[in-house]
């Protein structure tokens, strides 16, 4: 923790090569006021289209990751409470939602995304404040690529026949569905969408850590008329997740986090009839190759590794460099971060927010001491952090070796690992030689060379002179440790459908 | 699936108490081997017998435990000395798919549609032979073993035609918001173990094995233990038609003893666990979650009553269940 809030004094600012590098010019402060947002101060779980205590009535506290101050207590479910909520989708689903023709279906999920984009900025200020994600990205990214979702996936309600040739789709039933903190909102967005399209209902789990857009959702689905039951919303720790992935009732299991727990949940639907999709962890190679486009592939390195405090299961966190670039590129790069601000995650000016939670910032900090101890060179930027909240200095290392455990572990953090190589093919070689697969990048001016190197990355996206991109049409979804199934586009669908029938 | 459970708990059990009770030398010469006719004592010719060997890496190979294990016909009479494969064959195997493999994908559709063909033009002219090891290990007709040996034929056939099509069903251009070209393309997912079925010796095997090679997989085959033989002799079909050696393994044992390491292995991306027996899933599944495998699983119920013969067993969705999605994204501009 001192690695992040202490103001580091001269000559430890040296060791940390922390070079005179400051942003010449300051910004006046670009608060996003909060002041028509309302966050009650207790959620209870949402179960057939009403709020309701948990059973026993239990609760926890919700924080703003960015001042450490509470912003609601929500309700931590019981194993009873995953009953009434799978009891409820399953009433729903078999009696309601799978029965409903496709296109009111369709018309449901416009309304959603209608109320969505109605209430963006409100999602938008909500979801910083329990995230921690800077303003400007909840604002532009998580936000309206959330409606995005449902009116994509809206459409394609009623022509589910015309996406699976000669078969005949059908709902699968309940879909327990366990997502992450670091996109809350997106994340519920990419599991529920398709899952409603497709004829199921849904138990959603959000993180333990932020659960308040989902709960402003579970408004959405209110004010959309949604019938009863079609969207359950649970919140506790991650035992009720599993309690929920196990439950006998439920027929699909839908997971985004980190690939431990993926293993776990993967076991705990072995030999069932359960269809699973895991989007687990990354740590993504973004390689650069001498002759890419030097400024754009800056800005793509900035995006790949800082974009959500790095806390992306895609992020860019290996950086990879031909090395007769290597010097001029670094230098731009230290340059470019040093004018990174972090901060304030509601000032509009801010590029690097809080990190979610204390646990998280321990993680963090613990290794990038590894990264320091096993003899990789540290630098971060001089910039001021706030007293308190949870912040840590964008951060990158040079002199990093392959068997660097900042080069094999995911860190979720804004922590880069920079490495170099000689020809494409050490280049692919180092990339795969890792148990993940889910994203890499390639910067390089010649299209013949991006297509061999697109071919042979082991990854389940790869983004070519550009990083970070996303978007509802686009499959996402990895190789190997980095889970299985895609979200998004037509291969999104085919996650929340029985298929076995010919048309 | 009676038949499937006597074969798979009986038969080894039996093999074992024979093996336990008199000499294995002894039991064997008490039950001349069924597909190796031919008698001196008549005036014949002596048949030439052939071993069943594994196949790895495109040779084919004793187990390395240099252990066997007795396969009969399905009336029981003694048909060969098959290998007992082991953990460290597996190994072998894993080695050779996962050293090919990459060259197999990189072959153009063309080529391996091409190569695919072949392995139906060869079993055609092994037609006769497979009809007669179908029977004896299967213990069917002569016309339903030419009806089974014949859709194998054509399975293969079928498949050939998905090599270079299948990418245009299943992959996509997809329409972003914003000013880049995306595409998603379908990749093979690596190394697929096929755990094949135990009762439909040839056709259950060829059913799942095609669509799995034919996207540029390597594949480590664990064939029926009680009905190995069919597949052996497919090896010999695979080792001749242009099929790099490594992109089909096969190995024949006890299915206890195998299972549980291909279902483990860290270098098997994906796992055909079609041909399990249901009470065995879980925990075969579940030993295929250490490196997140890909997993199929064997339909509700077991295969029991399972029709190979029907259009059901073959689908280019079947493809699919061994296949990445990559999607790509790179910018418009000028």
């Amino acid at each position: 923790m001192a690695l992040t809030r202490k103001p580091e004094t001269k000559p430890a600012a040296a060791s940390w090569g922390m070079a005179a590098r400051k942003i010449p010019w300051e910004y006046a402060a670009a608060p996003e006021s909060t002041d028509h947002v309302r966050i009650e101060s207790e959620y209870g779980l949402f179960i057939d289209n009403a709020f309701r205590s948990s059973r026993p009535k239990a609760t926890f506290d919700v924080i703003n990751p960015a001042t450490e101050e509470v912003l609601a207590r929500v309700a931590r479910a019981s194993k009873a409470d995953v009953n009434r909520a799978v009891s409820a989708a399953r009433r729903a689903h078999d009696t309601v939602w799978s029965r409903m023709p496709g296109s009111e279906r369709a018309k449901y999920l416009y309304r959603i995304a209608r109320i969505m984009q109605e209430r963006a900025r409100e999602f938008a200020v909500v979801e910083t404040m329990n995230s921690g994600k800077p303003i400007k990205e909840s604002r532009d990214v998580d936000v309206p690529l959330a409606a995005a979702h449902f009116f994509y996936y809206a459409g394609w309600a009623d022509k589910l026949e015309y996406a699976f040739p000669n078969r005949r789709p059908s709902s699968l039933g309940v879909a327990a569905q366990v997502i992450p903190w670091n996109f809350p909102l997106l994340m519920l967005a990419w599991k529920i969408a398709p899952a409603l399209a497709c004829g199921n209902t849904v138990v959603l789990k959000p993180a333990s850590t932020t659960p308040l857009t989902a709960y402003l959702f579970a408004d959405v689905v209110r004010q959309a008329e949604l019938p009863p039951g079609v969207v359950n919303i649970i919140t506790g720790p991650g035992e009720i997740g599993m309690e929920l992935v196990r439950h006998p009732e439920v027929d699909k299991v839908a997971f985004t986090g980190s690939t431990a727990v993926g293993k776990l949940i993967a076991r705990a639907v072995a030999g069932t009839h359960k269809k699973v999709t895991l989007e687990l962890g990354g740590k993504a190679a973004n390689i650069v190759f001498d002759d890419a486009p030097i400024d754009q592939a800056i800005e793509g390195i900035i995006n790949g590794i800082y974009f959500n405090q790095g806390e992306v299961c895609c992020a860019g966190s290996r950086l990879f460099v031909q090395e007769s670039v290597y010097e001029p590129l670094l230098d731009k790069l230290k340059d470019r971060l040093s004018t990174l601000r972090v901060g304030d995650p509601l000032d509009k000016n801010t590029d690097v927010g809080a990190i979610n939670s204390a646990g998280q910032l321990a993680k963090i900090a613990e290794l990038v001491e590894a990264g320091i101890a096993e003899g990789a060179e540290i630098f971060q930027p001089d910039c001021e952090l706030p007293t308190r909240g949870f912040f840590f200095r964008p951060t990158l290392f040079t002199g990093v070796s392959q068997s660097h455990r900042i080069a094999q572990e995911e860190i979720f953090g804004p922590v880069l690992s920079v490495l170099t190589f000689r020809t494409p093919e050490e280049a692919v070689e180092k990339a795969n030689n890792t148990p993940y697969g889910l994203s890499a990048g390639v910067w390089t001016e010649k299209g013949s060379r991006i297509f061999k190197m697109v071919g042979a990355m082991k990854a389940g996206v790869v983004w070519a002179n550009t990083f970070n991109r996303f978007d509802p049409t686009s499959p996402f979804g990895g190789y190997k440790e980095s889970g299985y199934g895609r979200e998004g586009g037509l291969h999104g669908l085919a996650a929340y459908l029985r298929l076995d029938g010919a048309a | 699936m009676a038949t499937a459970r006597r074969n798979q708990v009986r038969r080894p059990t039996t093999a074992k108490r024979r093996a336990s009770r008199s000499p294995l030398l002894e039991a064997r010469a008490a039950a001349p081997l069924a597909l190796r006719n031919g008698t001196a004592e008549a005036g014949e010719r002596l048949g030439v017998r052939k071993t069943y060997k594994l196949f790895i890496g495109g040779e084919f190979p004793r187990t390395e435990s240099g252990r066997s294990y007795l396969v009969h016909d399905a009336t029981g009479r003694l048909l060969a000395n098959a290998c007992r494969g082991t953990r460290k064959d597996i190994r072998d195997a894993v080695r050779a798919a996962r050293k090919v493999q990459p060259e197999w994908a990189a072959r153009s559709a063309f080529n391996r549609s091409q190569i695919l063909y072949r392995i139906a033009e060869l079993t055609e002219g092994r037609r006769d032979q497979f009809v007669a090891e179908v029977r004896a290990a299967e213990g069917v007709g002569l016309q339903r073993a030419r009806r089974l040996v014949d859709a194998a034929i054509d399975r293969w056939v079928w498949y050939a035609g998905w090599a270079d099509k299948f990418p245009q069903i299943l992959g996509n251009v997809n329409p972003v918001a914003g000013s880049y070209f995306n595409f998603s393309i379908p990749e093979p997912t690596g190394v697929v173990g096929i755990v094949a079925a135990e009762d439909s010796s040839l056709l259950g095997l060829v059913s799942r094995l095609a669509p799995v090679i034919v996207s540029g997989n390597a594949a480590v085959v664990l064939t029926s233990e009680s009905r190995p033989l069919p597949a052996i002799t497919l090896a010999e079909v695979l080792a001749t038609s242009d099929v790099p050696g490594g992109v089909v393994n096969v190995i024949t044992g006890l299915r206890r003893e195998l299972v549980p390491h291909l279902a483990a292995h860290m270098d098997v991306n994906a796992l055909d666990g079609f041909g399990l027996e249901p009470a065995s899933v879980a925990a075969v599944e579940d030993a295929a979650t250490e490196n997140v495998k890909r997993f199929a699983r064997p339909p509700n119920g077991g295969l029991t009553g399972y029709d190979w013969l029907s259009e059901q067993a073959q689908s280019p969705y079947l493809i699919g269940e061994f296949l990445e999605i990559k999607t790509v994204w790179h910018p418009i501009g000028v």
